[in-house]
């Protein structure tokens, strides 16, 4: 194809996306947004299943059947959401066993969220309050994103998310109306989540490489200091009915933007999360390897299995 | 051994009366296994009465760069739509 050739489909292309036309697999599409949608997908997917990492590790203390069951339903529920976003990653041309590989040899990144540890039984209270909470906050513009598998995955899984949210803030309640010690509890969680909670939704928009480019393919409709201020003007009222009190001395209602000041966020310690120095990012990314490791003999087995029964059927077929 | 698992196109019926529609797709090493992993991974909330699976292998697809050849000359068949029919307003409910 010549450059002009190119040029004109750039600009039919660019043209379907401004006009609300959805981009399908098979679709020309410039290899940039090939290559940033496999990115952004994989990305998202990756988030979902190491997400399941810190909250697995309390399934089995869960205090009730009640809470267990739900905590079970919840990761699970994540694992869907990893298999949906690898599945419409991988209408692009890309394998899972390539998104698994750069996964699991850190070239692909994923939350930084969930490099920190969950301590505590409250944590499950936190985490789904505040981080599936902002999780939401991220998702639901990217429902009407331009690529539709991406988009199709997008709404089933904030389908799933609001019952994630409801059963932390349920867990965080019954903590705040029990002892002072489980309201300590909870508190000690919001103190620890908050912070990673509020970068979880990106760089500052003046530091923030992608986002012209990613609003044109709607793939952000918000900007991060947009999303940042939704996710805290409505989180905390939802503090004040707990009776906890988000760890910001300089958190401040200003009337006159309609939204809430807050004091400055240690961008530092988020690129150092980033970059690999977070409290779990070994632990995690082990146990996600592990796991494959420790899997192959099932899959090989699988697929030994379904081999010889595809022999078998073709021999009495003969 | 390193062959890829194979990848299936799952549709999902979600009450009798409807058709099975398709709503992703999974990797599985044989049939039934993605049966089960269809069953886990896209209905876990009542989603579904009926499964069908199928390896994506065998679809075969229109390409997109023939669309106007396969759909365009349907565009200029409006004698196939009712409106096309000039009838008196007289004559009702036809
Ligand atoms: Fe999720
Ligand atoms: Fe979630």
């Amino acid at each position: 194809m010549s450059e002009a050739e190119i040029k004109s489909l750039e600009a039919q292309f660019e043209a379907k996306i401004a006009n609300d036309e959805k981009i399908e697999p098979k679709d020309w599409m410039p290899e940039k947004y090939r290559k940033t949608h496999i990115r952004q997908i994989s990305q998202h997917a990756h988030s979902e299943i190491v997400g399941m990492l810190p909250e697995g590790n309390w399934i089995t203390r869960a205090p009730s059947l009640r809470r267990k069951a739900a905590l079970l339903a919840k990761v699970q529920d994540e694992a869907g959401h990893g298999l949906y976003l690898y599945s419409a990653c991988e209408t692009l041309g890309i394998s899972r066993e390539e998104l698994y590989n750069q996964l699991h040899t850190g070239a692909a990144k994923y939350s930084s969220i969930f490099n920190y540890p969950t301590l505590t039984w409250a944590d499950m209270g936190a985490i789904g309050w505040l981080v599936d909470g902002a999780a939401i906050i991220n998702q639901v513009p990217l429902c009407s994103t331009s690529y539709g598998p991406y988009a199709r995955a997008m709404v089933r899984v904030c389908k799933e998310e609001s019952f994630h949210q409801r059963q932390g803030y349920e867990i965080m309640l019954s903590l705040c109306n029990g002892t002072e010690e489980q309201k300590q509890m909870a508190q000690d969680a919001l103190n620890r989540w908050w912070w990673p909670s509020l970068m979880m939704l990106g760089p500052e928009d003046k530091d923030s490489v992608h986002t012209e480019q990613s609003m044109k393919w709607k793939l952000k409709r918000k900007t991060n200091d947009e999303l940042r201020q939704q996710f805290i003007d409505q989180t905390v009222p939802q503090a004040d009915i707990l009776g906890l009190t988000i760890p910001d001395p300089e958190l401040k209602w200003n009337e006159e933007k309609g939204g809430y000041d807050f004091g400055p966020i240690d961008w530092d310690e988020f690129w150092q999360v980033v970059k690999g120095h977070g409290p779990m990012n070994k632990k995690r990314l082990d146990d996600r390897r592990n796991a494959w490791e420790k899997g192959k003999w099932v899959r090989d087995a699988a697929m030994a299995y379904a081999q010889k029964q595809n022999e078998r059927k073709n021999k009495q077929a003969i | 051994m390193s062959k890829e698992i194979p990848l299936w196109e799952v549709f999902i019926r979600s009450k009798n009366g409807l058709e099975h529609r398709h709503c992703g797709s999974l990797h599985a090493e044989d049939a039934e296994m993605a049966l089960n992993n269809a069953r886990d991974v896209y209905t876990r909330r009542n989603e579904g009465v009926s499964i069908w699976v199928v390896e994506s292998k065998h679809i075969t697809a229109s390409n997109p760069q023939d669309s106007g050849e396969l759909f365009e000359p349907a565009a200029d068949k409006v004698y196939r739509h009712p409106t096309f029919y000039e009838l008196p307003d007289e004559l009702k409910h036809m």
